[in-house]
């Protein structure tokens, strides 16, 4: 090869780069020796071990449920997962239909017109979303003030904040009262581009989302709900908020077949009413056909997007979470309807049991009032992160901890008991903690 | 070579205007829905929408390309043509004609006559072209 | 193909997915808050699902599969390895909240990931949390932000990049606040100076660029360019897209770069999986430390701790909910370990020599490439204007007939500048024979082009669908699947 092009080393096809930057012979740069795949396997298990074992009771956006079995051998296989993102559509189509039924499947979940093919994250769709809506908001109100609920998942808020932050939008805190919002002091001064509320909200707890929704819609706000995927297969969806719904619903994809996985990949979705579908960000495939009438699938609404529109595209996003979504959609079409709802409704249970189990312990208490979905949120009569760090020692992720976010909550825990939990689990994880706080 | 009526005022930009009853009616050239090729969707002002001179307020969208639309004269948006809603091809069709995007009721006609007259953006045109 | 909902039949499931619904937990719940109808998902046995996903997957090219010489994109093999090791369950079962007393294996990990990056980059700091390369992009230029307004710089309101960037980079620095001015790059694909010089002033918060360019070669001049920005007060963004062509040759730290990102899903071993997930680490100096977006993995008392908003008071603060793209990020450990030392550098000699091979061929062949004098980095463009002026075929139809020959395209029309251009990326793993088949198949393309050009412009010929009307796919918009 060497020959064919001209020169007699390989060294000599760096000639271009100024001999000043060039790293010395022997470079001193990386890990060290090579590793075999054996030993690069048996480093990374001996690691991936020490971690291992802790049956979790913890959610906070980021739950442990059962994906079946077929969910990633079919997304795993080398044609999905090796293969690019899908801008030649004709070498494409499987990776574009699947995409397409995704959308489909995330509109009838969420009650929306228009879903994309994801972005990053939960917490980082809602950023876009308020992106979304504070472009709407340019047309009529002008506003770029977005009303943020308190009892919102403090990393989304931080998140959203941090990255909308140098676009002028002004956020601001609609505050909570016994773990919700607090209806009564919603503002009365002046427009809002929108509404940002969680369903269940950060705290497990139900929102009023259809009083919240017909008062944003009031004051000519768009609505945003944050909303888990798996518990819109029971709870209203964002789409039926209300008189009129909300505007978007977007939230994180992991309840669809991603495991935890120290909470990424997973995926975010953004789906909206039909006026907004060219605000959304990222790829969005449609359906259409080629001169011989057979129906194809391809990207669409591109010129919205950096590679065509660059400095005033919708967003810089370019990778999304592509293969997440194929297992989401495997996972959906796998566990239809009926799977979904059954799995959201054991998780409620398992955590109702949890919860009672728990409270029977002396100084234990349900921190709110109110019905709470799969989550909920205990007083503890020792701090949280104490009585978590004891626990360990017994195996058990005994939830998530509230003293850095809310403090003023006192020594609160967060706590999530999905379908995957046994009775036996939930005992244990009872006895353990009766024993410690005795 | 794209068609340029000696009736019309031009932008720089590609919008043509015309003083129609008081109104100023505006589009784009057919040099400009030749460049973009297929329209497939047009973004709309708000009727009632105060805008500037040089605003963007809509925006024209191919396959391959979005354009802002900037107003080529303030006043406030009286109409927008909505059949583009549903037959974005119009305006490659017809952009003289049933193919305008939106009339404005302008502060001050005047502002027209700062625009370009047909041969000036005629030769503007060819030169792009090159 | 029909779609997973057209095998729909009302009352059908995945028995084994489907446990019984428990009703009265679902009774306490207040009536109002409850969704009066179910969502209308596919109601299908598990094997209907299976068998649709696996014939769907047989509709798609895959680098298992075809050939990818895709620039900018780096759609190089990925060892299995690193895939199984991101795959083990402790690491796949570990909840993102758990308490670092039971996460010292993980961070473990990250640690010497953000090791090994800073040692690739020379960077005196590494964080791992971008998601992908355009979020990389946003927390790099977002840095610049936070850097010159704390120092009540607050004048500084531009981003200038190359002409021939790459779209993310004018998208981010609008996400950012800035506005973005570009400067020409010359006809042997280097930035010219005199407009770089023209062009900065007390106004400019940074340049982006990528080296070697987007147009495929080294930019020669990094150390000047780093120089007249430095002067005039900007930093230096460098986007970590072509960095396949210079691992273990050169660092950007020395190039004089400020703050940089680096697209794991291309350099280091994660799949495109259609389309993501990626993960865009970034890398600062010393100047942008005080910035660095959390958390980071940080040494502490023989074990590891996080990094939060606490420890860096200056930090442009979180970008997802959690720590980034994880699973990525041990994929990416994986490959390193795999590589060592030894094999970093060896990344960057077979992509460019792929690379220069595939240019002298082709040249040979007949095609013309868009920078005659310049060396191929692991990269080189091909104008087909030639072809496209004497036969009236494109560079997307010859695009869409290579995929006939069983080999994706390269990318098409990226960078702009260059008129009907193949940006072509052979990377570090494909063989010598792979290589020749694709000249091969350029060589009876061409042949085509002037025989039946009009085989070219209806291509391809030989895959599920022909050439899709993307007109129709916009005007009438059909972005879900309907009943009927």
């Amino acid at each position: 090869m060497l020959e064919q092009i001209g020169v007699d080393s390989i060294a000599a096809l760096f000639e271009e780069i100024p001999a000043e930057l060039r790293i010395g012979a022997s470079p001193s740069i990386g890990p060290g020796e090579a590793m075999s795949e054996m030993a690069m396997l048996r480093w990374m298990g001996e690691r991936a071990e020490r971690d291992a074992g802790l049956v979790c009771f913890a959610g906070a956006g980021c739950y442990d449920h059962h994906v079946p079995a077929a969910v990633w051998d079919i997304a795993g296989r080398g044609e999905f997962m090796t293969a690019y993102t899908p801008y030649q559509a004709e070498a494409s189509q499987g990776t574009l239909q699947l995409v397409f039924e995704y959308q489909s499947m995330m509109c009838a979940l969420t009650a929306m017109d228009a879903s994309n093919a994801s972005v990053y994250d939960g917490a980082s769709g809602l950023a876009e979303a308020i992106l979304m809506a504070v472009r709407k908001a340019a047309r009529k109100s002008r506003s770029r003030r977005v009303l943020m609920a308190e009892t919102l998942h403090p990393h989304y808020r931080d998140a959203a904040r941090n990255i909308v932050a140098n676009q002028g939008v002004e956020i601001e805190t609609l505050p909570m009262a016994g773990g919700r919002c607090e209806l009564k002091r919603l503002p009365d001064d002046g427009a809002f581009a929108a509404l940002v509320l969680q369903q269940p909200n950060f705290f497990g707890l139900l929102e009023d989302a259809d009083r919240l929704t017909d008062w944003a819609k009031g004051h000519g706000a768009a609505v945003i709900g944050v909303v888990n995927p798996l518990t819109l297969s029971v709870l209203k969806p964002p789409g039926q908020w209300g008189e009129s719904g909300a505007d978007i619903a977007c939230g994180d994809g992991q309840p669809l077949g991603a495991p935890m996985s120290s909470g990424g990949p997973s995926f975010g979705f953004i789906c909206a009413k039909a006026p907004l579908t060219r605000q959304l960000p990222g790829r969005i495939i449609g359906q259409t056909e080629d001169a011989a009438g057979r129906v194809g699938y391809s990207l669409t609404l591109q010129a919205r997007e950096q590679h065509i529109r660059r400095g005033k595209a919708t967003s810089n996003i370019c990778t999304n979470q592509g293969l997440l979504v194929t297992a989401a959609a495997v996972h959906m079409a796998l566990m239809g309807a009926q799977g979904l709802a059954a799995a959201a409704a054991a998780s409620r249970a398992n955590t109702l049991r949890l919860v009672e189990r728990l409270t029977a312990i002396d100084g234990v208490r349900p921190l709110f009032p109110g019905p709470f979905f799969h989550e909920c949120a205990l007083a503890l009569p020792k701090p949280a992160p104490e009585v978590l760090d004891t626990l360990l020692d017994r195996g058990v992720l005994g939830g998530v901890s509230l003293a850095k976010h809310f403090p003023e909550l006192g020594n609160a825990l967060l706590v999530c008991a999905t379908e995957k939990r046994s009775a036996e689990e939930i005992d244990t994880y009872a006895k353990a903690l009766a024993e410690i706080l005795r | 070579m794209s068609d340029t009526p000696d009736d019309l005022r031009y932008a720089s930009t590609h919008e043509w205007a015309r003083l129609d009853d008081g109104g100023v009616v505006v589009g784009i050239s057919d040099y400009a829905q030749d460049a973009l090729g297929d329209v497939v969707y047009v973004e709309l002002p708000e009727v009632g929408q105060e805008v500037q001179a040089g605003e963007e307020i809509a925006v024209v969208e191919s396959v391959k390309a979005a354009s802002d639309i900037y107003a080529p004269v303030g006043g406030v948006v009286e109409a927008i043509n909505e059949a583009l809603d549903d037959g974005p091809e119009i305006v490659n069709q017809d952009p003289y004609g049933d193919g305008w995007f939106f009339q404005i009721t302008p502060d001050d006609e005047t502002q027209l006559e700062e625009l370009l007259d047909a041969e000036a953006y005629a030769e503007q045109c060819a030169a792009e072209q090159h | 193909m029909s779609t997973i909902f057209d095998l729909s039949q009302p009352g059908r499931n995945a028995a084994a997915q489907c446990a019984d619904l428990d009703g009265a937990a679902l009774a306490r719940l207040p009536e109002a808050a409850l969704r009066a109808a179910s969502p209308a998902l596919p109601e299908v046995s598990e094997l209907q699902a299976v068998r649709h996903y696996t014939n769907l997957s047989a509709r798609n090219f895959s680098i298992d599969s075809q050939f990818y010489p895709l620039g900018s994109c780096t759609m190089k093999y990925n060892p299995r390895g690193a895939h199984r090791a991101a795959s083990l369950s402790g690491f796949l079962g570990r909840h993102p909240l758990a308490p670092e007393r039971a996460s010292q294996g993980f961070m473990e990990c990250l640690f010497a990931l953000q090791e090994i990056l800073k040692e690739v980059t020379g960077m005196a700091a590494v964080s791992l949390t971008p998601m992908a390369g355009a979020q990389g992009e946003f927390a790099g230029v977002a840095m610049i932000r936070a850097y010159h307004r704390a120092r009540g710089d607050l004048e500084r309101r531009e981003i200038l990049t190359p002409d021939a960037a790459h779209g993310t980079n004018p998208a981010t620095a609008v996400m950012c606040g800035y506005t973005v001015r570009e400067v020409a790059v010359d006809g042997n694909g280097d930035v010219d100076l005199d407009a770089l010089k023209a062009a900065v002033g007390p106004q400019t918060a940074g340049l982006m660029m990528t080296n070697p360019s987007t147009c495929g070669v080294f930019e020669r001049q990094a150390v000047q360019i780093a120089q007249v920005v430095h002067d005039a007060g900007g930093l230096l963004y460098y986007d970590g897209a072509n960095l396949n062509a210079i691992l273990g040759k050169v660092r950007p730290a020395d190039m004089g770069f400020d703050v940089l990102h680096l697209n794991l899903h291309k350099t280091f071993a994660t799949p495109h999986g259609g389309g993501g997930p990626g993960a865009g680490p970034v890398g600062v100096g010393e100047r942008l430390l005080p910035h660095l977006p959390v958390p980071v993995v940080a040494q502490h008392e023989g074990g590891y701790r996080w990094l939060t908003e606490d420890d860096v008071p200056g930090t442009i603060g979180r970008l997802s909910a959690f720590a980034g793209n994880a699973g990525i990020l041990l994929r990416a450990l994986a490959y390193a370990l795999m590589l060592g030392r030894t094999g970093m550098d060896r990344v960057s000699d077979f992509a460019v020599l792929n690379a220069a091979y595939l240019a002298t061929r082709l040249k040979a062949a007949g095609f013309e490439l868009a920078y005659p004098n310049r060396a191929a980095t692991h990269e080189f463009i091909l104008t087909l204007a030639a072809q496209a002026k004497a036969h009236g075929v494109s560079a997307m139809d010859f695009a869409k007939r290579l995929l006939d020959f069983g080999m994706h395209a390269p990318t098409t029309y990226f960078p702009l500048l260059v008129p009907e251009c193949f940006l072509i990326e052979p990377t570090e793993t494909e063989c010598r024979e792979e290589l020749d088949r694709f000249v091969d198949a350029m060589i009876a393309i061409a042949e085509e082009a002037e025989r039946d050009p009009e085989h070219l412009r209806t291509a391809p010929h030989n895959l599920p669908v022909g050439r899709l009307d993307d007109v129709k796919a916009a005007r009438d918009l059909k972005l879900r699947w309907t009943p009927g």
